[in-house]
């Protein structure tokens, strides 16, 4: 009888290359994702050492950091060219090493295009069991469908790409577990950024998470990529939902998932990649589903937490000083005072999108709230701008863009976008926006730029009445 | 890699928790195609507050930095340690660093060293006055003043650190390994390969 083991135990021992004296891990890396942005420098150590790419045929690269939402072709199919220089020549590097290295690219022009880790899963690149890395931190968003998946630096990306390998230390094991019914309004969104307001930042650094629970089991495979995606804004550098009927139905029929008798094969061995009754996990974390309101962000840390039927809290209440020091520098940042009621903070940006929240369930749960809705004057810009082309083609398929549009929101290409402003979709300085993405760190939206952290719902909610909102409120179901 | 051994100098006294890789080098550096030079946009927002400790004639090219708790939190970029080594930063002392921050800055040669919040708070002391002196071989951080704290360090990554070794050499060093395995891998689970059609 072998010892019981966790889903995360399960597939690192099963990439074991070799193990060193010290417990350091030569693991095999089964798929790896690469953008514009942490490789340039990857491919140009490769050229210099004279090395290949091992595996081209396991690795995919796309664009997605820089890329601008607005129209890349004109009227003629013509490629637009890219104003910034220096955005440019990171793409066209990628645009270059890829066929240099024989890994297949999709362009900034292919309808398949997106933010890696939208495409990864909508392509069935992403698979159970698998290990899969990409030189970003949320990388962690694959774990939705029981893939290892984390994020690396580029010295790694390089090793990754010459040997298909990384050296590793075991991390630790953290179940979240999650029981019970969620309320009215509470979405996916809410449910992490209330997870990272129990454990902190740091909670689940040197840890890989188990999400467990009626809540995630229950939960569509789009909404645990939303969960696993923020993984790391909880410390963890992995998140992990044990594969199920649910995934297997999300990845039938993808252009990159097995077919035929290797499918059947394949879901026979995903269906083993359980936790075993018995494994002990390192630590555990257990919520009640019923705890869990409409969540939103009121500082600079994502940690930072409040539902939205709360207030902004005051330094004092901190009893650790470098928290206290933190709070206050926070609400100096973001203009807002102790007291205020984050209902009664407006903000003058939206933005619907991300590797956390641009898929197509969240895209409708946004358009049911803006239909027949218009955007607020307040508002100087409410961007969409949806995960990949096939998101996009999916949405316009359902007339979203038309709800959108008729709102008075901005329907855009695919991209990263506002989540880190390396395109041109910036928030000005001083100027605050309701945004669907991960990180509300100083400057991440803009030098200056101060960011509220919401669910799609809420994000729209927020267009529409000018200021964050419950959506409870707009769709008349409170809890 | 370089490689490193004793440091010793000034320190940085930065202090700040959660010290983001946003922090440490913001997004809008990230366009580049090499590894130098980003050491002018670290910590670009702090440096425009007045009186920050990056400009402070003090502390100016020390190769020490002391932080607070979870420093380099965030983003995967590797910019932020190529950032502090640009401004010749070779070893961080926090209570505690983000697993991605930690791998890659020692891939390029930055020792992180974890001590306990006491610890630290002491070396912010006598950071402002005084140098301080980092042995990685003993795996200790010492003081003008008789201060001595031991630290952990992976003794594989210790090794690499010593020796300025390149991990993508060592690794290739086991490419039968690497090859015996991918194939058991490929005989036991076919449907893994090709991923791409």
């Amino acid at each position: 009888m072998t010892q019981p083991r966790t889903l995360y135990e399960k597939i690192w021992d099963a990439h074991i290359v070799e193990r060193q004296a010290d417990g350091t891990c030569l693991i095999y890396i089964d798929r790896h994702l690469v953008h514009e942005v942490t490789s340039p420098q990857a491919f140009e150590g490769l050229r210099m050492a004279g090395r290949r790419v091992r595996r081209p045929d396991l690795t995919l690269a796309v664009p997605d950091h820089n890329l601008p939402t607005t129209a890349r072709v004109d009227a003629a199919g013509k490629r637009l060219p890219i104003a910034d220089p220096e955005s440019a020549q990171q793409l066209a590097a990628l645009e270059r090493n890829a066929p240099e290295f024989g890994v297949k690219y999709i362009g900034a022009t292919d309808a398949e295009q997106g933010i890696v880790h939208v495409v990864g899963p909508e392509q069935g690149f992403t698979l159970p069991g698998t290990t899969l890395v990409c030189g970003d931190s949320h990388t962690a968003a694959h774990g939705a469908l029981g893939a290892l998946a984390f994020g690396i630096g580029t010295s790694e990306v390089e090793h990754v790409l010459a040997t298909q390998t990384l050296l590793l230390k075991p991390s630790k094991t953290m179940e979240i577990r999650v029981e019970g019914q969620l309320g009215p309004g509470v979405t996916p969104k809410d449910v992490i950024l209330h997870v990272i307001g129990v454990i902190g930042t740091a909670g689940g650094t040197g840890h890989v998470i188990e999400y467990r629970g009626t809540v995630f089991e229950e939960m569509s495979i789009e909404g645990r990529l939303t969960v696993s995606n923020m993984s790391i804004e909880g410390g963890a550098r992995a998140g992990l939902f044990a594969p199920d009927d649910k995934t297997f139905a999300y990845l039938k029929g993808r252009p990159m998932a097995p077919k035929g008798a290797d499918w059947d094969a394949a879901v026979a061995y995903w269906k083993s990649l359980v936790t075993d009754e018995g494994a002990r996990f390192d630590k555990t974390v257990r919520i009640d589903a019923a705890d869990i309101a409409p969540t939103v962000t009121w500082g600079t840390s994502p940690e930072d937490v409040v539902p939205i039927s709360g207030v902004v809290p005051a330094p004092e209440s901190f009893t650790d000083p470098s928290k206290r020091a933190a709070a206050e520098k926070a609400l100096d940042y973001m203009g807002l005072t102790a007291g205020q009621r984050m209902e009664d903070v407006s903000v003058q940006h939206v933005f619907i999108g991300s590797c956390t929240n641009s898929r197509i369930e969240d895209l409708r749960a946004a358009a049911a709230i803006a239909k027949g809705r218009k955007v607020a004057p307040g508002i100087k810009q409410a961007l969409i701008v949806p995960g990949s082309g096939l998101v996009k083609r999916q949405a316009e398929a359902e007339g979203l863009d038309r709800i959108f549009i008729e709102a008075g929101f901005e329907w855009r290409e695919p991209g990263c976008s506002m989540c880190l402003a390396m395109n041109p979709d910036k928030v000005p300085a001083g100027e605050r926006c309701a945004s669907t993405s991960n990180r509300n760190f100083m400057g991440r939206q803009g030098p200056g730029a101060r960011t509220h952290l919401v669910s799609p719902a809420m994000a729209a909610a927020a267009a529409v009445t000018g200021h964050l909102t419950d959506v409870r409120e707009l769709t008349g179901v409170m809890a | 890699m370089e490689p490193i051994n004793t440091v010793e100098g000034r320190a940085y006294p930065l202090g700040v928790k959660n010290v983001d890789t946003d922090m440490i080098i913001a997004a809008k550096w990230l366009k580049g195609i090499t590894r130098a030079g980003l050491g002018q946009g670290a910590f670009e927002a702090l440096r425009a507050e007045p009186g920050n400790v990056f400009d402070d004639p003090t502390y100016k090219g020390s190769p020490i930095l002391i932080a607070g708790d979870n420093f380099g939190c965030g983003s995967s970029r590797e910019h932020a340690a190529w950032a502090l080594i640009d401004m010749g930063v070779r070893v961080v002392i926090a209570p505690s660093f983000s697993d991605i921050f930690s791998g890659n800055a020692f891939k390029n040669g930055i020792l992180t060293v974890a001590l306990p919040q006491d610890a630290i708070d002491r070396l912010m002391e006598v950071a402002k006055t005084d140098p301080i002196h980092i042995d990685l071989e003993s795996q200790t951080v010492t003081t003008p003043f008789q201060d001595r704290f031991t630290f952990e360090v992976d003794p594989f990554r210790k090794t690499c650190l010593l020796g300025g070794l390149d991990e993508i050499g060592l690794t290739l060093a086991r490419t039968d390994s690497i090859g015996a395995f991918e194939q058991a891998r490929a005989d036991d689970q076919p449907w893994l390969a090709p991923a791409l059609v």
